[in-house]
């Protein structure tokens, strides 16, 4: 294996990893806030690649698109927050996750009432077009290192909201102790509807990114979701460092398992086979990290104060 | 008039009882409606929906549910069609993993499945069944067109499936015809959406040329990827990974990729104009090839309705075996396992006079071409 091949791939899984930190902040910052386990996550991220392409569509512009995501995003996240989601603090998790499948659902059906079951078409702005050569020899998409930059800035931004800021103090003390700061006369439920739309706009974003990368369908947001629940996992539950830490581990183990596995396996089989049982097995690996860090620390790598 | 009105009735009451004498044949369609796979299975019930719509039987009844590309949907609801819906045929699933889990037991229950696209190596050979047809072609098929295909200008292939029974089939079927060197044959995740390893690995191999068969969404998002990648070799792959269903999608990306097909919109037959009009007029979008294997399938069944009891299973079977259709596709039959001897022609991918891509017709690839299953099947 060459420079350039492992560089290339280690820029993948960034890449990777970074797409999952921006769905993973909000999944964790909601749990750790509310204690809510949300599996419409996916759904936002969704709502978010929709209306990027739908905007990108009727404007002619990748940017504009970008605004409306996060705004949509945003928007339905705080609509679900204050019809649904608010009833559910007090509930077991059993009923939030059985009230938020029943988001997804709704969410999927309505996108594909609305956009039909076709895939959308959101292509890449031309401003982030094409290749650039990388050390080593090799090129790698200027898109790509967009969203790296992009997820970097996300990560800075979080940090200050919430290390430096009124709100990010408020969110860090509704985190340690709900029913305090709301006698001390913080609106807590305000908080609430801010954070998950904060959540959601995260999501958003993310879609919407990886929608002009990939497919804008319905149900995309599924297997993102289960990912993301991997990192907040392996990250400790509720804490933003875990989460982005997790996030990039997934991301970069993932990508190189992927690569490496099927390599490692031609030792000992027939090509054709190596690469079948290398697919399957690299699938499979980052699943048995998440299980070999929770054996060692049952409550992630970086466990949030309380919980 | 009293008369007059008396034997009215007696016409109705006559037809009325025609009516529940002729049970209608009960066709049971198990697709793809809902997730990434969903374009795949709506063109397929409409396709299918065409054709029974054309017929104006009012014998048939079709009973459409959603599998959600799930295998163990597929099967409760194959259950459920059979137990309590009573239906005499079953058809529509799209995915081959899908397929394997509902066709065997399905036939061992003494029913009809039409398969309107997935056909597994595993049901076309020895394990093939008298109450098993398909009406698309078996899995190698296009693979092995695009083998042949390779042979002309390529020396080292880089190829990659996802890692599933057809997937499995398309890389055996391309090397079975495809006789240079392959640079790698990766397996990917089925309903994968990133393909970034993938492309390294293809910039890393020193090969002259892709293919991959990746159908629904996961061809347009390695389309889509592989255009940003600097990567500049060409890309080809069996007609799902290029056909009407994703092209709009994944955009001028996919400008001049080679693909192989039993069909394409530019077909200068009337049959092949007239479905592609009518199916227009219907749904506003041009069909995909999906839509054609189940217009003809919905075909099949429909010319041996006319003619059998589909409870008469020899002569039911016997009349679908005839294959008294008119394709799109033109000459097609069936061969001693069911499955279909058809040509097979490689097309690219254009720009329409309106701005829709679309696939063109280059060449006959294969002449009644037949799969390499049909001699282990002994029925």
């Amino acid at each position: 294996m060459t420079f350039a091949l492992a560089l290339e791939q280690l820029l993948n899984g960034l890449q990777l990893g970074v797409m999952l930190f921006l769905m993973a902040a909000g999944l964790t910052l909601i749990f750790g806030v509310m204690g809510l386990i949300n599996l419409a996550h996916g759904s936002l991220y969704m709502v978010g690649a929709f209306a990027c392409a739908a905007v990108a569509a009727a404007t002619g512009s990748f940017w504009l698109g970008l605004v409306a995501s996060l705004a949509c995003a945003a928007a339905a996240g705080a609509i679900i927050e204050l019809l649904v989601i608010r009833r559910l603090y007090d509930r077991e998790h059993l009923d939030q996750v059985l009230a938020t499948f029943a988001l997804i659902l709704i969410f999927s059906e309505g996108t594909r009432w609305v956009f039909g079951s076709f895939p959308l078409y959101l292509d890449i702005p031309p401003l982030l077009q094409g290749a650039v050569a990388l050390p080593g020899g090799a090129q790698y998409p200027v898109y790509r290192l967009a969203i790296i930059a992009a997820g970097a800035l996300v990560a800075l931004g979080l940090y200050v909201l919430i290390g430096k800021t009124r709100l990010g103090m408020r969110i860090r003390a509704g985190e340690s102790d709900r029913e305090m700061i709301g006698a001390l006369g913080v609106d807590i439920r305000t908080l609430y509807t801010v954070v998950f739309a904060l959540g959601a706009a995260l999501a958003g974003l993310a879609g919407a990114m990886v929608g002009a990368l990939q497919s804008v369908q319905v149900g995309m947001g599924e297997p993102v979701l289960i990912l993301a629940f991997v990192v907040i996992v392996i990250g400790g539950i509720g804490s933003i460092k875990g989460a982005l830490l997790g996030a990039l581990l997934v991301g970069v183990v993932d990508t190189m398992g992927r690569l490496l596995l099927p390599q490692l396996l031609t030792l000992f089989f027939p090509p054709s086979q190596a690469g079948m049982i290398g697919a399957a097995a690299a699938s499979m690996l980052i699943y048995v990290m998440m299980a070999l860090i929770l054996a060692v620390k049952p409550r992630g790598l970086f466990p949030a104060a309380h919980a | 008039m009293k008369t007059l009105v008396s034997a009215a009735t007696l016409a109705l009451s006559m037809s009325v009882s025609g009516l529940a004498f002729a049970e209608p044949v009960k066709i049971g369609m198990i697709t793809t409606l809902s997730g990434g796979g969903a374009g795949l299975g709506i063109d397929t019930r409409d396709g299918f929906m065409l054709a029974i719509k054309q017929a104006d039987n009012s014998e048939i009844e079709v009973i459409t549910e959603d599998d959600g590309q799930k295998p163990e949907l597929a099967v409760q609801i194959a259950d459920k069609m059979i137990q309590s819906d009573q239906v005499d045929i079953l058809t529509g699933i799209v995915w081959s993993n899908l397929l394997m889990a509902v066709a065997p037991s399905a036939v061992a229950q003494g029913k009809f499945y039409v398969s309107t696209n997935a056909a597994p190596a595993a049901l076309a050979g020895a394990n093939c069944n008298p109450l098993y047809f398909n009406a698309a072609y078996q899995n190698d098929n296009l693979h092995e067109a695009m083998g042949e295909y390779a042979n002309k200008d390529y020396k080292k292939i880089f190829i990659m499936a996802p890692n599933y029974p057809a997937g499995k089939d398309s890389l055996t079927g391309f090397k079975r015809y495809y006789k240079g060197e392959l640079a790698s044959e990766v397996y990917t995740q089925v309903g994968q959406t990133d393909y970034a390893a993938e492309i390294a690995q293809i910039r890393a191999s020193g090969a002259d040329a892709v293919f991959a068969f990746l159908p629904g969404g996961m061809g347009i998002a390695f389309m889509k990827q592989y255009a940003q990648s600097g990567v500049e070799i060409p890309v080809m792959g069996p007609g799902f990974s290029f056909s009407q269903d994703v092209l709009p999608a994944i955009g001028d990306a996919a400008l001049g990729a080679k693909a192989s097909g039993q069909w394409a919109p530019d077909f200068d037959t009337d049959v092949s104009k007239k479905f592609l009009a009518d199916f227009q007029t219907e749904y506003g979008r041009l069909p995909s090839i999906y839509a054609v294997q189940a217009y003809d399938a919905a075909q099949l069944i429909l010319s041996a309705v006319a003619k059998a009891d589909v409870k008469d299973t020899d002569a039911f079977r016997a009349e679908l075996l005839k294959a008294d259709i008119q394709s799109p596709r033109g000459d097609f039959k069936f061969n001693t396992n069911q499955h279909p001897i058809q040509d097979i022609y490689l097309t690219e991918v254009v720009k329409g006079a309106d701005g829709v891509l679309t696939n063109k017709t280059v060449e006959k690839i294969f002449d009644d071409h037949e799969d390499a299953y049909a001699k282990d099947c002994k029925m």
